[in-house]
């Protein structure tokens, strides 16, 4: 039998945390390109297209992120798709992630004067270059802090993706666990690098927040 | 060869889908109640005059805060045995959604603490109420009217969250539905289901707590 020691542990958990900071990274990314579409379908003036957005961003926030994970998983092969955990758990946590992001710069779009787009029309940008030019910068900008915040809860939900079996932090605990019968040391390890993968967001997240009260 | 979506089993699973719902119901109804008692505890705590206590309370919720729930989960069930405390998988379940729900939901009741006028609480404190009914009569239901959307939101995440507690073979919703898809070898179909009743049950939900909210909330708490 191999006896794992302390530092056996250790490394292999910081091993797996590149998988949870890759997923991490990959998923924030991807949820940004999505979460840009459906935010301009959102405050789309078109009814329908705005109606869709909405039950879009309805269904992945009202449904739990496992469940949509579960679906991708064993829904996509039924499409004729191969489909890897890595291929699943990128997609539902870039889909999931377009959803919330897509609602908080949505709010950040409304948060905008309505005399800004009159501005950019009457300087006689169209309608694309308001957004660009105008409108989105000051969006993201008074965003900035619920989205660093959202990043973070971003990170802690790649954990679900052990489920799925993408070998990730917590799947990788687990088989460590099940090798050392250490549970506690394992999972307070685990935790502790979530934490410290997740703290100095939140932090930078709050100083964001208290920046933009002050201005 | 296409495949043939099939709902066939159904039938028979209805039960099953009933229990594990209201499993599912018992659980956030629990560590809703457990946690929204002690946030207020805690968010009272946190203004407290004591630094060790305010400094105990912000270090739990940074670090619930920064973890994610299956990880405390699986901490609590399987962690804490070797600590010499054994907890039913139903306890663990509980215990893990409230300290969670606790940390966010002391957040959101500080917030509102903090929203309530200052004069608020002088003037009552001149009327001559004793300053803990002060605090439970003005208030209180003041900052709960104020924070009311926020924790109706922060509900119903816990309850989504609490497909998680599955994997501690918790028999709620998401348990059920693994134990009908390894049995009919409808996996797709099964989680479908299962989502669209996840879906009608934060959707049922948040309507509820919002309508509670105005009928209990409107004309004050006391």
């Amino acid at each position: 039998m191999i006896e794992f020691t302390l530092w056996d542990i250790i490394r292999n958990l910081l091993l797996a945390a590149r998988w949870t900071i890759l997923l991490s990274a990959v998923a924030f990314a991807g949820g940004t390109i999505v979460g840009l579409l459906i935010l301009f379908m959102r405050i789309s003036k078109r009814r329908w297209v705005q109606r869709f957005a909405e039950y879009y961003i309805g269904l992945f926030q009202g449904t739990p992120l496992l469940m949509q994970l579960f679906l991708l998983f064993f829904g996509l092969p039924l499409l004729g798709f191969r489909i890897e955990p890595w291929t699943a758990a990128v997609l539902g946590l870039t889909l999931c992630a377009s959803a919330f992001l897509a609602e908080i710069w949505r709010g950040g779009v409304q948060a905008v004067p309505l005399g800004q787009w009159d501005a950019g029309s009457s300087l006689g940008l169209h309608y694309l270059s308001q957004l660009r030019l105008i409108i989105l910068p000051q969006a993201f900008a008074m965003t900035r802090a619920p989205t660093v915040g959202f990043l973070v809860q971003l990170i802690k939900s790649t954990a679900l993706t052990s489920i799925i079996g993408f070998e990730e932090l917590v799947r990788t605990s687990n088989a460590i666990n099940n090798a050392t019968f250490e549970p506690f040391k394992v999972y307070g390890f685990v935790a502790l690098i979530y934490f410290a993968l997740c703290f100095p967001l939140t932090r930078y997240a709050k100083m964001l927040e208290l920046r933009a009260l002050k201005h | 060869m296409g495949y043939v979506l099939d709902f066939g089993w159904l039938d028979d699973a209805i039960t099953l889908i009933a229990s594990g719902a209201a499993m599912t119901i018992f659980l956030i109804a629990v560590s809703a109640v457990a946690g929204i008692v002690l946030s207020v505890l805690g968010a009272a705590g946190r203004r407290s005059r004591c630094a060790l206590l305010r400094r105990a309370i912000a270090g739990y919720v940074e670090l619930i805060r920064n973890t994610p729930f299956l990880v405390q989960l699986f901490f609590i069930f399987f962690g804490l045995p070797s600590l010499g405390i054994r907890l039913d998988p139903v306890v663990a379940a509980i215990l893990a959604m409230t300290l969670n729900m606790t940390a966010y939901t002391t957040e959101i009741v500080g917030a509102g603490l903090d929203a309530v006028p200052k004069g608020q609480r002088e003037a009552a404190l001149a009327l001559g109420l004793q300053p803990r009914l002060v605090f439970i009569k003005i208030v209180l239901p003041q900052a709960l009217k104020v924070i009311f959307p926020a924790l109706t939101s922060q509900i119903v995440i816990m309850m989504l969250e609490s497909a998680v507690v599955s994997q501690i073979a918790v028999r709620e919703l998401t348990y059920e539905a693994d134990l009908l898809q390894a049995r009919t070898f409808r996996a797709f179909e099964t989680y479908f289901i299962i989502t669209l009743v996840y879906l009608a049950m934060s959707i049922g939900l948040r309507r509820l707590l919002v309508a509670g909210g105005n009928r209990f909330l409107a004309g004050g708490v006391s």
